[in-house]
């Protein structure tokens, strides 16, 4: 039987010790008109081999088209060691720490990864992860609302440059707890929060002020100002960040005069595959006297009765096992193994290496863009700084467009009018560091065929000229 | 250990991992930009290997170690989940890729719905929340919505038994619900005159874990769902124990009206140190608008997404994608592998092996918390005498048997059984390792019987000795800030 040792003697020996007289009778206490039949509805059960080549078959159908999109889950090269240590036993069929002896390895591995995100972020402190980016900061506005004691309002500024999927989530986890999320619009000719924007809320009682660095588009949000307008309006300050942009930008923890009081984040850059959207695991940062006021698992470094350095799950008041319903948080289970992952290549490209491929991801989204531009009435929407990902915009709606170079094998983008119905014709695009010139090349011709096929103007990009000296 | 902060040299970096230099990013003005190094350790590829194998060692685990923690599931992870999950073309597939290049993983996820569905008795399901407590939240919100909906305004309140998990009453007030607790009666069901007295107008719902955490199966169950329907409520079902009933019995038939699944436990994704989960939810007829999106619809012999414009009354999206996909990939492919023969096998061998556990430890002298019942997939043992008489309580227990090699079982939980240890052996376990935990046990007590200190000071055999668990909430230390 799959995964079930029991020989029929040791049944038979087992059932003659609990004094029944076969499985059956282990079932006893339910309801007789309760128990269902056999479920028909499942399939037969396959071997190993049966269901790999129907799994494999599966996978190969969907294959592994050419990727320019980003829109918060980002095409990396990932270490050969990192999932190949991540994926040992002792880590993979771990559970939580609650038995810190037992448990040494993940728990000062965790701490480890506290550290790093400190020192990325530049914050005091970090928990142990939340589940994704976008519950993150759901749990960091909750946070933000326990914690300023001073505000009465509830009332929550979050930038429509803000990636969409978080507003609705924050949205949909916070909708019950009579906390306002105010939308503040982006500038339409640089694609950021203009600061000014923010002169209608002077003097009013906002709870927080979420600061996206880069934002959805890509663009970088002046952040030192929107951090000191927080501060001096009395509103926390919510940073939401690309951990892999923070080895090359400025951290969160020293925009403005003093920082901003909560970070959070999507994980997935820090060496999690793309894995159709997960699991990753949401990061969360915030100022050290927040910490009580902080959701998730955080550990701690202790010492033993012998004095010795250990590690520990450690301020377990905030939780629900302990406080129920007067937690910080419901969440229990967390991203583990993501975070160890993370953790794992972290060390292995230390603050260098990650400002290394951020800095390529960087120069090989600025070559798209010129390859893009050179195909005729193809241009950038927003005229403002950014990290790696640009919004530009088409001769005709994207959706189709996109759809056609998807059946090239090329993923182009994401439409924006899918979030921003003022963007009709207006792309999300990303080339990480692993995007060849071969495939820009590829790319521009091909979105050059389907313009030309829809009737518009278009140069044929000269790839020639285009290669990087 | 050290921390691999220590083995740190300014300048060392594992150069095969990143490009060989920088680019200039002179497209960034000067302000945007970090004007110190970002504080991480700087080694070689092969000291961060050895530095993240070595640390691997220190860890307890299924693959190493016999992990009886009850309400967790630790059964073995099919090494074929992992595998398939982290194919090439999986692992490369951009969430936003559009369906018409997604047909064959859209086909797994609809087949996994299907799946859960039939061994559920639910009408529909969705695999987005990412964790057992995300799927409570996302029922409990459907639960809300579906009040709302009728405009029934008044119910306030959700009922949740005193020997519930704690992400229970967590997930319903961030719901924006008051919790009314109910008590369990001494045979460790709900007690039903408890049950009526709370029951009213105010009733938005009722959350339970069948078999409860006492390790019993409720046996009062459709009395339960009659009184609370009755009352105008709604019955939410914690998967928690599913492992205990899987294909003998479904939540839809007892009457529930939501339910998440712990795919980590029952469908033994693993459980990686603390995660990843996920906690996709099944619904009766009545909350059927009110599902997360985004889910899987099968349309002629293709597949689609279901979003917001599909399902305008759902309660929305919980995740920035579609949630935990890889651990949803591993749940379906253990799924296949048990077919509709291997689901039954689950419950019937966990509970043999639940069973038999039992009855040996009460045959070697321990007390179980209730002799009367049978035992689900996982029971009670509660060493109160112990504590008394002999001064070694069920925390010194559970210490020593890691120096016997096995993982200790959940400790003071349930709340309601004093000195408890919550013991799920799990089908997958073999009757020797059974019968080895039983001699650990019988070991300890004698210990405790003869030199009580010893097992007042385990473990002795780890990396470390009991910690300071007061100093590290007192003198917090959250991250390594630097020598000096």
């Amino acid at each position: 039987m799959p995964f079930i040792p029991h020989t029929e003697a040791e049944v038979q020996e087992m059932l003659a010790t609990i004094g029944a007289d076969d499985i059956e009778a282990l079932f006893d206490e339910i309801p007789a008109q309760l128990r269902c039949g056999t479920l028909e509805l499942v399939r037969a059960q396959m071997s190993e081999l049966e269901v790999s080549q129907l799994i494999s078959a599966r996978a190969h159908q969907d294959g592994q088209p050419s990727c320019f999109i980003g829109a918060g889950a980002y095409d990396h090269h990932i270490p050969a060691a990192v999932w190949q240590i991540a994926t040992r036993g002792e880590f993979y069929s771990a559970y939580t720490p609650y038995q810190a002896e037992a448990s040494q390895g993940t728990l000062q591995l965790l701490y480890e990864f506290q550290s790093m995100m400190t020192g990325l972020t530049a914050m005091d402190v970090s928990n142990a992860s939340l589940y994704d980016g976008a519950s993150a900061l759901a749990e960091a506005v909750l946070m933000a609302v326990r914690a300023n004691r001073k505000s009465k309002s509830r009332r929550v500024l979050v930038p429509r440059s803000l990636h969409p999927a978080y507003r609705r989530v924050a949205q949909n986890i916070v909708r019950n707890q009579d906390i306002l999320l105010e939308e503040l619009p982006y500038d339409a000719a640089g694609g950021h929060t203009d600061p000014e924007s923010l002169e209608r809320y002077r003097g009013e009682d906002i709870t927080a002020l979420v600061i996206a660095q880069p934002n959805f588009f890509g663009v970088l949000e002046e952040v030192d100002i929107l951090t000191d307008w927080a501060e001096a309006n009395g509103a926390l300050s919510i940073g939401v960040v690309n951990p892999l942009a923070l080895s090359i930008l400025n951290p969160p923890g020293s925009w403005g005069a003093n920082g901003v009081d909560i970070c959070c984040g999507e994980g997935q850059p820090l060496g999690i595959p793309l894995s159709s959207g997960g699991p990753y695991f949401g990061f969360l940062c915030c100022r050290k006297t927040l910490v009580r006021q902080m959701p998730g698992r955080i550990i701690g470094r202790t010492r033993d009765l012998d004095g010795k350095v250990g590690y520990t799950l450690t301020l377990q008041a905030r939780e629900q096992h302990i406080r129920r319903s007067k937690a910080t948080s419901n969440i229990c289970t967390n991203q583990g193994l993501m975070v160890t992952a993370a953790t794992i290549h972290m060390a292995l490209l230390g603050a260098e290496g990650l400002a290394r491929i951020a800095a390529r991801c960087h120069t090989n989204s600025r070559e798209l863009e010129e390859r893009l531009r050179a195909v005729g009435d193809v241009r950038p929407l927003f005229d403002r700084p950014r990290f790696h990902e640009q919004v530009i915009t088409l001769p005709v709606t994207a959706k189709q467009v996109l759809l056609e170079l998807a059946d090239d094998n090329l993923l182009a983008g994401y439409d924006l009018s899918r979030d921003y119905p003022e963007l009709q014709n207006a792309i999300l695009v990303c080339a990480t560091e692993k995007r060849t010139h071969e495939e820009m090349d590829a790319y521009a011709a091909a979105l050059a065929r389907v313009l030309s096929r829809r009737g518009e103007v278009t140069r044929q990009p000269q790839t020639e000229r285009m290669v990087k000296s | 250990m050290t921390l691999i902060y220590e083995a740190s040299r300014a300048g060392r970096r594992a150069t095969a991992q990143a490009p060989s230099s920088r680019d200039d990013c002179g497209g960034i003005p000067e302000r945007f930009l970090r004007d110190t190094q970002a504080r991480l350790p700087e080694v070689s590829e092969l000291q961060a290997v050895r530095h993240y194998t070595r640390l691997s060692r220190k860890n307890f685990s299924i693959d190493t170690e016999f992990y009886p923690l009850g309400s967790c599931t630790m059964k073995y992870n099919p090494r074929a989940s992992n595998t398939l999950a982290m194919l090439p073309e999986f692992l490369a597939r951009h969430p936003e890729a559009p369906a018409s290049r997604s047909q064959g993983y859209l086909a797994c996820l609809y087949d996994l719905q299907q799946i859960l569905k039939a061994v559920t008795g639910m009408r529909g399901v969705s695999l987005t929340p990412t964790a057992g407590a995300q799927g409570e939240f996302a029922g409990v919100a459907m639960i809300k919505a579906y009040h709302e909906a009728r405009g029934d305004q008044g119910r306030t309140e959700i009922l949740v038994p005193d020997a519930a998990h704690g992400t229970n009453p967590a997930s319903a007030v961030m719901c924006g619900y008051r919790i009314r607790e109910i008590t369990t009666g001494s045979d460790g069901d709900v007690d039903i005159e408890a049950l009526r007295s709370v029951l009213g107008p105010q009733t938005a719902g009722i959350m339970l874990t069948n078999p409860s955490t006492v390790g019993v199966f409720d046996r009062g169950i459709e009395t339960i769902a009659r009184m609370v329907h009755d009352a105008g409520g709604l019955l939410y079902y914690d998967g928690a124990n599913l492992n205990a009933i899987l294909g003998k019995v479904r939540p839809g038939d007892m009457g529930f009206d939501v339910i998440h699944m712990n795919l980590h436990k029952t469908f033994s994704t693993p459980h990686g140190g603390g995660g990843p989960g996920a906690g996709p939810v099944g619904v009766s007829d009545r909350l059927l608008p009110y599902l997360p999106v985004p889910m899987v619809a099968r349309d002629g012999d293709g597949y689609r997404w279901l979003t917001e414009e599909d399902c305008p009354q759902s309660i929305g999206r919980l995740h920035a994608f579609a949630g935990n996909a890889g651990v949803l990939l591993r749940a379906y492919v253990y799924a296949l592998m048990l077919g509709r023969e291997g689901m039954p096998r689950v419950a019937e061998f966990s509970a043999l092996n639940a069973n038999y556990l039992l009855k040996r430890l009460q045959a070697a002298g321990f007390e179980a918390a209730y002799p009367e019942r049978r035992a689900t997939h996982e029971f009670i043992l509660t060493l109160r005498r112990q504590a008394k008489s002999l001064q070694v309580n069920t925390m010194d227990f559970a210490k020593r048997l890691l120096d016997y090699g096995v993982h200790a079982p959940t400790t003071y939980f349930p709340l309601l059984v004093p000195e408890c240890l919550l013991i799920e052996p799990t089908e997958t376990e073999d009757m020797e390792t059974l019968d080895g935990f039983v001699a650990a046990m019988v070991s300890i007590q004698r210990e405790a019987e003869e030199d009580p200190d010893l097992v007042r000071g385990a473990p002795h055999t780890m990396s470390v000795k009991r910690l300071d668990d007061v100093r590290a909430a007192r003198e917090l230390d959250l991250a390594w800030k630097g020598n000096g």
